[in-house]
């Protein structure tokens, strides 16, 4: 590459060596910038953490207070918010991004393939502050009317089950901001889910119709066991967008820093605090508490994204290019 | 006979409940867009267009967040996005194949998913407390920060689909890499590199946790990058949740153009990969 024919004028290849040098040269900066701006994130969370972090020690992981007149702050409620809407969301999510990824791969007729798989990824695009307007206006008063009272009813006065569905039906709360954020991952869950089904060879789905399965059987028995770590990377790829998920939430979760048995009570995640306080934040105590929280958002995230890209990284990237 | 009628109930039941289950998905992108075109309509008007965000109680308009919006997603995607193509160019073309480009590339998917809000707090600790002040500027840095993992992602995706022959006729006739890349490969992947261009203004028109700390907002117009900017999102987040009825529908209004905005945006990606006859799957 470096020997230039004679008939070719030195000084012309030398300029092109230059080019190539600076080009190369630009593209690996550009890609240590990816680096650098994680580490970047990292560094800036523990910095400005560090006053909550000295000052509290281990209680602030422990503790429920939240209290701005006394300076004294507590990760507890927040935390637990996080994990709680983000499990139930979950729970709601897992079983319809299931069924829609079936019915993508192996149901629909190829006509309604396209616009029904546009469509689910239509909603993958509609910003976060959508959901939240949405879930506010439209969905709170549908559960607080219809739902809730529901399920204060029948499911209240059972043992153990009971003490999640106590209390008056506030239209916000936690189990509100878990359907807000079920809805939204749904898109995310199901595309994967699809495209990790579409990688299962024609030939095991035949054979497994060849020995007379129905097709509910080649899903289940042939499908799924095929593309296991595909479909348990996709869940936490839609796990990590719902702990982190801001807006959705903070319009519906009542933001309450306290931790409720009932799920129809107001409470708090971690991003609905930090977006709701960060601004009218006073004193350095308060805003590094906000940041500490940020960056046990930060660690939580990253494990279960890591571990989801990690179970993913075997798969053709291209086939998961929509997430 | 018996296990066989349960084989096939089985296998009918569990059918229906995934076409349900596509019919819940639908019925929920339905809803929400029925509820922002019922609500969102009643507030278009000229006003809408022509007027700055009023106190409460007057009539107005969007226009400051609207331009504030069309400022700092432009400032993110031309910080963002050549950064974002010479990262993926080096992930698919010099560092192909070695350990720091899979680093590379795992840390950007880790980034890609990263919370929003956690961006916004990053921006803030370097730029916002730094500068004094909270600013457009630092709100389109921190949308860039959020553009560039999604479009190093595509730029990748979209240089692996250009034929090896076509770089490899290339390379033979004496061109260096970066002529390959430039004349060749970049036109070859044109559409599909514009395609990840809409995606990554798509994803950050909509943004709105990154902005609350850095931009701010700003109820007056104001051209002043280095002050705080009214934008949409945010006027939506705090006019939303407003008691009063006029922010709350010039809430619903904005919503409404922010998702069309999104959604436009989405579709003519989509048919740019189709149109290109090639490139991504879908």
């Amino acid at each position: 590459m470096n020997t230039a024919a004679p008939a070719i004028d030195t000084r012309h290849a030398a300029k092109q060596r230059f080019r190539e040098v600076l080009f190369k040269g630009a593209t690996l900066a550009a890609a240590l910038l990816v680096l650098i701006l994680l580490g970047g994130v990292v560094l800036s969370l523990l910095q400005g953490s560090w006053p909550a972090f000295s000052h509290f020690g281990f209680s602030f992981l422990t503790r429920e207070i939240w209290n701005p007149v006394t300076d004294e702050y507590g990760a507890l409620a927040p935390v637990y918010g996080t994990l709680v809407t983000s499990l139930i969301a979950m729970l709601i999510a897992i079983p319809i991004s299931f069924g829609i990824a079936i019915f993508l791969t192996e149901l629909a007729p190829d006509w309604l393939k396209r616009p029904v798989g546009v469509a689910v990824e239509l909603l993958a695009a509609v910003p976060s502050i959508i959901f939240g307007i949405w879930g506010l206006f439209v969905l709170a008063p549908v559960l607080q009317r219809h739902v809730q009272p529901a399920l204060i009813e029948w499911l209240g006065p059972l043992p153990l089950v009971g003490k999640l569905f106590h209390g008056p039906p506030f239209g916000i709360g936690v189990l509100t901001a878990s359907v807000v954020l079920a809805i939204m991952v749904l898109p995310f869950i199901s595309a994967v889910m699809r495209d990790v089904f579409e990688t299962v060879p024609d030939v095991l789905k035949e054979s497994g119709y060849g020995l007379g399965a129905t097709t509910w059987e080649v899903i289940w028995k042939v499908v799924v066991p095929y593309s296991r770590t595909g479909i348990v990377g996709g869940i936490m790829l839609g796990l990590g967008r719902a702990l982190g998920e801001t807006m959705a939430v903070t319009f519906v979760i009542g933001n309450a820093h306290r931790i409720s048995p009932s799920l129809l009570a107001p409470g708090t995640t971690i991003s609905a605090s930090i977006a709701n306080e960060f601004t009218e934040a006073v004193g350095d105590l308060y805003t590094s508490s906000l940041v500490a929280l940020g960056a046990l958002l930060f660690l939580i995230t990253f494990v279960v994204i890591a571990a989801a890209r990690f179970m993913l990284m075997r798969l053709d990237r291209r086939a998961l290019s929509s997430v | 006979m018996n296990r066989r009628m349960m084989r096939k109930v089985t296998n009918v039941v569990a059918l229906c409940l995934s076409g349900l289950a596509t019919a819940i998905g639908l019925f929920f992108l339905g809803a929400i867009l029925w509820t922002l075109i019922s609500n969102g309509v009643a507030g278009m008007s000229v006003a809408l267009f022509t007027q700055n965000t009023p106190p409460p109680g007057s009539s107005g308009g969007i226009l400051n967040a609207i331009y504030g919006s069309v400022v700092m997603t432009l400032i993110g995607i031309v910080i963002g996005a050549p950064i974002g193509m010479l990262a993926g160019t080096y992930l698919a073309e010099y560092g192909k194949g070695t350990r720091l480009a899979a680093v590379i590339r795992f840390v950007n998917d880790v980034l890609l998913s990263a919370p929003s809000i956690i961006i916004g707090l990053f921006i803030y600790e370097i730029l916002v407390i730094r500068m004094g002040h909270f600013s457009a500027l630092a709100g389109g840095v921190a949308l860039a920060v959020i553009a560039i993992p999604v479009t190093v992602r595509t730029t990748e995706d979209m240089l692996n689909l250009v034929p090896q022959g076509m770089k490899d006729a290339s390379t033979a006739m004496g061109a260096y890499p970066w002529r390959t890349i430039t004349s060749i490969i970049y036109p070859a992947a044109r559409s599909g590199i514009v395609t990840g261009l809409l995606l990554a203004v798509a994803r950050i028109s909509g943004e709105t946790a990154p902005l609350l700390f850095t931009a701010l907002n700003n109820q007056f117009w104001s051209t002043n990058l280095r002050g705080p900017m009214a934008n949409l999102p945010v006027v939506i987040f705090q006019f939303a949740l407003s008691p009063y009825k006029n922010w709350q529908q010039l809430a619903w209004s904005g919503a409404l153009l922010v998702t069309v905005t999104i959604l436009v945006l989405s579709i003519s990606a989509r048919i740019a990969v189709s149109a290109s006859g090639g490139g991504a799957k879908r």
